[in-house]
């Protein structure tokens, strides 16, 4: 009895400690979300990521972008982000770029230019103070 | 009975078998080298043999010892002749057994008996050596002789003759019996080994009759524009049939197309209210998604194959962006025939053209960052003649390297992804009769491109 208790006690700390840790990770990633109108979570060496940040530069916008590959708690960030969009099922696939805009999560790639070819990404970055005019 | 017709096939062959190791390399593996013939040889001992007892002891390897002497090969070669018709014949239940099986040997080995000049000096010898006395007695195996083969078997009649003669004069020992049944055995073996033959070769021609068919059909598809995989390398051989398999669904989709705006462009023409139109519409914008999962598909499959686009005509080609056609493009192409626009159907088209133009052009910087990393992976420091080559960081290279080809695969989804929303966008911005001509236009274009490669294709070259 005594011994059974003792393993998964262990078990239940390390999962609480994951779990704070992507705690703080999410907190993190929330803020940095909201300290700028437009924000980007990217790789360096991600050539999606590349394409994105041209488009929001392209369209006259200054982005702030967090290289999660040059972040020592990049790995957890890219979890937390994971767990944001929930891609339970694409895990596979890379999780990054990921936009937010306004403090909102907008999404990824597929999403930002779905939005901009119908027309709504001009009028939410307006909305958010990146665009003028 | 009329074994001449399979002589004539082993007539063919040119060879002549002279050596006594063919004889020992027996077709049947169970051939005892001792049994039947073991060399081919001195038709003295032969003649001797024959003279004394039927039942000959072929198994004494000194019988015919390969003296290479042309002429006693020569007639031992006629024997071959005799084998034919002497094999399954009656002679085989008399005395002459011995006989049977060196000469079925010989046939196994295909001797042509066409080279060989017929010397008759053996038959002389035999003469000779009294074995034969000139009876003239009527075997069915002389008659066959007779009446099947020409030229050669004239002279080698008269040494058969001779032969069986000599065996049935001779009466059967004991010990020969043991003999006899071993060279029935023998004979059994040589049919059936025979008759193996012939059904692998009989394979083999049907194996052959069906690649020529299958050349045939390569060469035809191959006219037919459509990509085929390299032959002989596995590898290649899949590739290929993932792109095959893309070429011939894409081919399918293009009919499929032309049938379903034909009837737009029926629909159109004739007075059908803008519900049913509708419909039509939609179909056919429902249909280009169907090419986007093809097209998912056939990346999956051969990524390199849908970036390289054979499967488009050759001036279709020429305007080909990352997979397709640009959807810029496509309305630069349309815009001309929507009039008459509203004012905020305008600015929504110029809207679209613009965000559009934007998000080709940022998936395009992604397509060269994905090509500027992999210059920079490939040709850091290992490389050059001063470079001292470490197979660890080549394969740190490759291995990155190969992680951004996997990348390929999301830029041309997001390509197709684009196309997909500037499809819907249009659909929304135009009314139902807009949206028809519009798609009839695109399409109208793009056919015209494909007539062109036709007639380019086709034009005659000074």
């Amino acid at each position: 009895m005594h011994y059974q208790v003792e393993p998964a006690a262990a078990a239940w700390n390390y999962l609480i400690r994951v779990r704070t840790m992507e705690e703080d990770q999410m907190e993190r990633v929330v803020r940095l979300a909201s300290q700028s109108a437009v924000v980007i979570f990217s790789m360096s060496s991600c050539c999606m990521c590349h394409a994105m940040k041209r488009l929001f530069c392209g369209m006259g916008v200054n982005p702030t972008v967090h290289e999660l590959d040059q972040d020592p708690k990049g790995k957890d960030m890219e979890r937390a982000l994971m767990r944001l969009l929930g891609n339970g099922i694409n895990t596979t696939a890379a999780v990054v770029p990921v936009v937010f805009i306004g403090g909102k999560l907008v999404g990824s790639m597929d999403r930002v230019l779905a939005f901009h070819i119908s027309g709504t990404l001009v009028p939410l970055l307006k909305q958010a103070g990146a665009l003028w005019l | 009975m009329k074994n001449m017709q399979g002589f004539k096939t082993a007539q063919a062959s040119s060879q002549l078998y002279c050596h006594s190791s063919f004889l020992l390399r027996g077709n049947d593996g169970n051939r005892n080298p001792t049994t039947g013939f073991c060399d081919l040889g001195d038709l003295h001992h032969s003649s001797a043999v024959f003279h004394q007892e039927a039942g000959v002891d072929l198994g004494s390897s000194s019988m015919f010892s390969v003296k290479s002497s042309n002429v006693v090969g020569d007639s031992n070669m006629q024997y071959g002749t005799l084998s034919t018709n002497v094999g399954s014949s009656q002679i085989g239940s008399s005395g002459g057994g011995c006989m049977d099986t060196g000469l079925q040997l010989m046939y196994h080995k295909g001797v042509s008996m066409q080279t060989l000049p017929l010397g008759n000096g053996h038959v002389d010898n035999w003469a000779d050596s009294g074995i034969v006395d000139n009876s003239q007695q009527t075997d069915d195996t002389s008659t066959d002789i007779d009446t099947d083969d020409r030229i050669q078997c004239n002279r080698v009649k008269n040494g058969s003759r001779m032969l069986m003669q000599s065996k049935d004069q001779t009466k059967v020992k004991p010990e020969d019996q043991k003999t006899l049944r071993r060279l029935a055995q023998n004979r059994e073996a040589a049919k059936k080994s025979r008759l193996r033959k012939k059904a692998y070769v009989q394979q083999l021609e049907n194996s052959r009759v069906k690649l020529v068919q299958l050349e045939q059909e390569l060469q035809r598809a191959r006219q037919q524009g459509i990509l085929i995989g390299t032959e002989g390398n596995q590898g290649h051989l899949a590739v290929g049939n993932g792109a095959l398999a893309f070429d011939m669904e894409y081919a399918h989709w293009v009919d499929e197309h032309q049938h379903l705006l034909n009837d737009l462009r029926l629909a159109v023409n004739s007075q059908m209210s803008d519900d049913e139109l509708h419909i039509l519409v939609e179909g056919v914008r429902v249909h280009y998604n169907e090419l986007f999962t093809l097209k998912r598909i056939g990346a999956k499959a051969d990524i390199f194959h849908i970036l390289h686009g054979t499967w488009k005509t050759p001036v279709e080609r020429r305007f080909m962006w990352l997979g397709g056609f640009r959807s810029s493009e496509l309305l630069k192409i349309i815009k001309d025939h929507l009039e008459p626009l509203t004012e905020q159907q305008l600015l929504d088209i110029c809207n679209l053209q613009k965000s559009s133009l934007q998000s080709e052009d940022a998936l395009e910087k992604g397509m060269e960052a994905l090509e500027q990393y992999l210059v920079e992976t490939l040709s850091s420091t290992s490389l050059g003649p001063t470079g001292n080559g470490n197979v660890a960081d080549y394969m740190d290279q490759m291995a990155l390297a190969m992680a951004k080809l996997g990348e390929l695969e999301g830029l041309l989804h997001q390509a197709d992804l684009l196309k997909q929303h500037y499809l819907r966008q249009l659909q929304r911005i135009l009314t139902v009769r807009q949206t028809a001509r519009a798609f009839l236009v695109q399409n109208d274009f793009i056919s015209r491109l494909r007539a062109l490669s036709s007639l380019w294709l086709a034009r005659p070259r000074e």
